[in-house]
């Protein structure tokens, strides 16, 4: 009797030393990942199964990253692939496949990029400089019919725009391989976030023996995708679930600590909820029906993104006759008369903050380290006095009593809510004013945007990579984005100096931004409303992924499992 | 009887074709194209795009070259994922949704006529109101409010099944319940009736006064008078069942072809929203067809085209 107890005692103290080695060990190979990071991950460190069990909100389209067009798609060919640089934790890029910095010409038109030497796609075979020249004109050819392609690369890299209409050959593009591990990038301007935009799936590399073997059906199942990226994509049950694990022969392998990502399609938000509740999903999104009840949670969090929603307040309907916008006053009226920290508080409330300027918060910062919003200020905030004041004005100067203008908005469960809202404020602040709500779905809203068939819209607008120019070009003088006839001089001038003559100054060009920024408020062009966040439940044992400021919304390579933490 | 039905297939071929033509113009009012970041494109890219799609061709052109593709059985390729085949992905979605529709519509259809049986030979007793409280709860309380309540109580609070997604048998049990109910509903109200307007007939007397056993009454004359006009009834209710609802699909994480269907069409994927119709369309007709043969079966007064 006693001695089995003794060999039991010993049974179990053998045992747990094997464990405290094993542990010690896995703790120990994820050093290299701790280096990286810095601050938060100090706190704990990768223990346990290195598993993530995650939530995903529908099928991803495509993984052929020359056609990826949506959140979904970027963000998972951006786990399994990489581009010249990847994006770290403060959304700074860093060199992926380039081996250090390129070699930059003087005039700031010529790249000239190293491949590392041990950079590899998952088959063996090394990345060359060439798999980048094929990818980009794969990315520019009219016959691949990309979206992002054309719209990344032109007017950036040299030809891409002609290209991508047919007028020149594949091989004008502005892209030479000197040699295997030698790759020469020609820009069609000075470019200053070059660098940021190579890590866009867009400008990623792709092996053309590889590719060109799968023919259509390239990205489309996990045998048809070559990854040279921190993860490989195993399993994908097509609108179901997805299985991602860590990539050995990715060259940096070393820091990737996660050995397994799943992936699981869950549309319903209190699905997802109840996936987490017991604990098969380590996040839930929560829509804002939710955030009252979990608020509370340890686990509740929220991110906030870049994404700034704004109204458009269009000045000549179809492009031609004038609307009651095309009057300054109006415009400055119906911009000042919302209150903005009732609607983000109780119709959002999802952590979204009141925006009073085009720029989001926390996005980026000049050359004195001071972030855009910061430095600008509140430029266009809710202001009843003034809005009425305006409204006076202008009722004056277009000799009416009576406005009436039709507010364009989605047809989502928020959006009804939010053209109430925004009805009510409006009629209820400018007297005279008439809105009437045309709620449409997204795509007919696109359309109707497009053809400048609305008054008054309710808009937004991500980054596509990390500089200012994403948003402040965006109302450039019969721009692909403007769709509200807004044109002022002085403000395209800024723009080009920023593009152009500044495009090597980073203060004068920062102030050029600045500038536009102000302009654009002053002139009233558009109503800038919120900086949308999420809100979701974690488990705590969810580590250092980063929220990334553009393309790909998380970035995994870096993250970890402290499932300690989870336990207590 | 050979006849009847080809002469039905050939009708069939034209209602679907009908089908198919008219779904083919209605989408094209759709609002929008199938590209998905429209605003950052120039008009010149748009074009190239819409090129590459076909969509550039007028109207009766892509019309003739859809339903070309149609005869041969070649249903395109989807834009939303990019050269996925048509085929494979109904294929891929039909599963599931059938698979739930099939266990759901058996479970519904047996405990509905079990319970309207009870509800009816046990009329005005306390199994009928119990019968008839169900059914009617059944029929009027949301499937989405009964799918989240089964979810909550069964799942998380309880632990007794999955909470949602699709890897094994268990998963199909909380869905297949949460289907069922309407069914079963539906069933139970329509059994009891028929039921008992049957067991007031002069022939059940007769039986009766023949000295015959009240279990061999129900079940010889009464069952099979009862069930006729049920099978009206399940027709379309199997399509509606097997055909998969978004609903069910969405709480309980179904990769079904509900859901696929409403993606479609808020992504403009015009190949898959003509697929899925057209699926749902085959669905239907083959289901109206076997309802037709199988009343000549059960009721031999029924005579298929007035053949002999």
């Amino acid at each position: 009797m006693r001695k089995t107890n003794w060999l039991l005692l010993a049974l179990v103290l053998v045992l747990s030393s094997f464990l405290a080695a094993c542990s010690g060990g896995s703790s120990s190979s994820g050093g290299s990942g701790g280096d990286s990071g810095s601050g938060d991950s100090a706190s704990g460190s990768a223990n346990g199964d290195q598993i993530f069990n995650m939530p995903i909100t529908d099928e991803i389209p495509s993984m052929d990253p020359s056609k990826v067009e949506d959140a979904l798609g970027i963000q998972w060919v951006s786990e399994v692939m990489e581009g010249l640089y990847r994006l770290d934790e403060n959304g700074k890029p860093v060199p992926g496949m380039a081996d250090g910095e390129p070699e930059i010409s003087e005039d700031g038109l010529t790249y000239t990029f190293k491949i590392k030497d041990n950079a590899e796609w998952s088959n063996g075979e090394p990345v060359t400089a060439q798999d980048f020249v094929y990818a980009w004109q794969r990315a520019v050819d009219p016959a691949t019919a990309s979206e992002y392609g054309p719209y990344m690369m032109g007017g950036v890299v040299k030809n891409a725009t002609q290209i991508s209409s047919g007028e020149m050959d594949l091989e004008e593009l502005g892209v030479q391989a000197e040699d295997d591990k030698t790759l020469v990038v020609e820009l069609e301007k000075e470019v200053p976030y070059f660098q940021s935009m190579t890590t866009f799936a867009t400008f990623f590399p792709l092996n053309q023996k590889f590719v060109e073997e799968q023919g259509d059906q390239f990205g489309l199942e996990p045998e048809n995708i070559l990854s040279n990226g921190p993860f490989e994509m195993t399993e994908w049950n097509h609108s179901q679930s997805m299985k991602f694990v860590k990539n050995e022969t990715y060259w940096d392998a070393e820091t990737v600590q996660l050995e397994e990502l799943n992936l699981t399609v869950v549309k319903d938000t209190s699905t997802g909820v109840n996936l987490y509740e017991t604990g098969e999903l380590d996040r839930a999104g929560l829509s804002a029906d939710f955030v009252d009840q979990y608020i509370n949670d340890a686990n509740f969090i929220t991110e906030p993104e870049p994404t700034v929603f704004y109204l458009k307040m269009n000045q000549k309907r179809g492009g031609e006759d004038d609307t009651p916008f095309a009057n300054e006053n109006v415009r400055k009226a119906v911009a000042q008369a919302i209150n903005k920290e009732d609607y983000v508080n109780v119709i959002l409330n999802n952590g979204s903050t009141v925006i009073d300027g085009l720029m989001p918060a926390d996005f980026v910062s000049g050359p004195d380290n001071k972030d855009f919003r910061e430095t600008n200020g509140s430029l266009l905030p809710y202001d009843l006095e003034a809005a009425q004041a305006a409204w006076e004005k202008a009722k004056e100067e277009l000799g009416t009593d009576e406005i009436t203008i039709e507010m364009l908005g989605d047809d989502g469960d928020t959006a009804a809510q939010t053209s109430a809202y925004f009805k009510d404020q409006l009629e209820k602040n400018l007297p005279g004013l008439t809105v009437e709500n045309k709620q449409v779905p997204f795509k007919q809203r696109l359309e109707l945007d497009n053809a400048q068939d609305y008054d008054l819209q309710v808009a937004g607008w991500g980054p596509d990579y990390v500089d200012a120019n994403t948003f402040m070009n965006l109302w450039v003088t019969d721009g692909a984005n403007n769709g509200m006839s807004y044109s002022s001089e002085e403000y395209d001038a800024l723009i080009e100096s920023a593009n152009g003559e500044h495009a090597g100054d980073p203060e004068a060009r920062w102030n050029d931004f600045l500038e536009a920024e102000k302009l654009l408020m002053e002139d009233a062009a558009i109503a800038p409303l919120y900086q949308r966040s999420r809100s979701a439940l974690q488990s705590p044992k969810v580590q250092n992924v980063f929220k990334n400021a553009s393309g790909p919304d998380y970035e995994y390579k870096w993250a970890y499992a402290d499932n300690a933490a989870a336990e207590q | 009887m050979g006849k009847y039905i080809a002469q039905r297939i050939g009708y069939m071929l034209i209602t679907l074709f009908l089908i198919a033509t008219i779904s083919f113009f209605l989408m094209h009012f759709l609002p929008g194209t199938p590209i998905t970041n429209e605003n950052k494109l120039s008009p010149e890219q748009r074009e190239i795009i819409l090129e590459t799609y076909g969509l550039n061709d007028p109207l009766p052109v892509q019309y003739v070259k859809y339903m070309g593709g149609l005869v041969t059985g070649d249903l395109g390729v989807s834009f939303q994922y990019d050269n996925r085949g048509v085929t494979q992905i109904l294929m891929d979605r039909i599963g599931p949704s059938m698979q739930l529709g099939a266990q759901a519509l058996l479970i519904g259809t047996i405990l509905g006529v079990l319970l309207g049986l009870v509800a009816a030979i046990y009329h005005n007793g306390f199994m009928d109101y119990t019968s008839t409280i169900v059914a009617v709860l059944g029929t009027s309380i949301p499937s989405f409010v009964f799918a989240a309540l089964l979810q909550y109580v069964l799942a998380v609070q309880l632990g007794w099944f999955p909470v949602a997604t699709w890897e094994g048998f268990s998963y199909t049990i909380l869905p297949t319940i949460a289907l069922a109910i309407f069914p079963m509903a539906t069933c139970a109200r329509f059994v009891r009736t028929e039921m008992i307007e049957v067991l007031g007939e002069e022939y059940i007397t007769t039986a009766r006064a023949k000295g015959l056993k009240g279990s061999a009454i129900i079940f010889k004359h009464g069952i099979r008078n009862a069930l006729i006009p049920l099978i009206t009834v399940l027709g379309p209710l199997a399509v509606g069942l097997l055909t998969g609802t978004l609903v069910i699909e969405k709480v309980f994480a179904v990769p079904g072809i509900g859901q696929q269907f409403v993606s479609s069409v808020t992504t403009n994927d015009f190949p898959i929203i003509m697929g899925t119709t057209l699926l749902f369309a085959v669905f239907f007709i083959v289901m109206l067809l076997i309802i037709d043969i199988l009343y000549g079966l059960i009721d031999p007064r029924i005579r298929l085209a007035g053949g002999k």
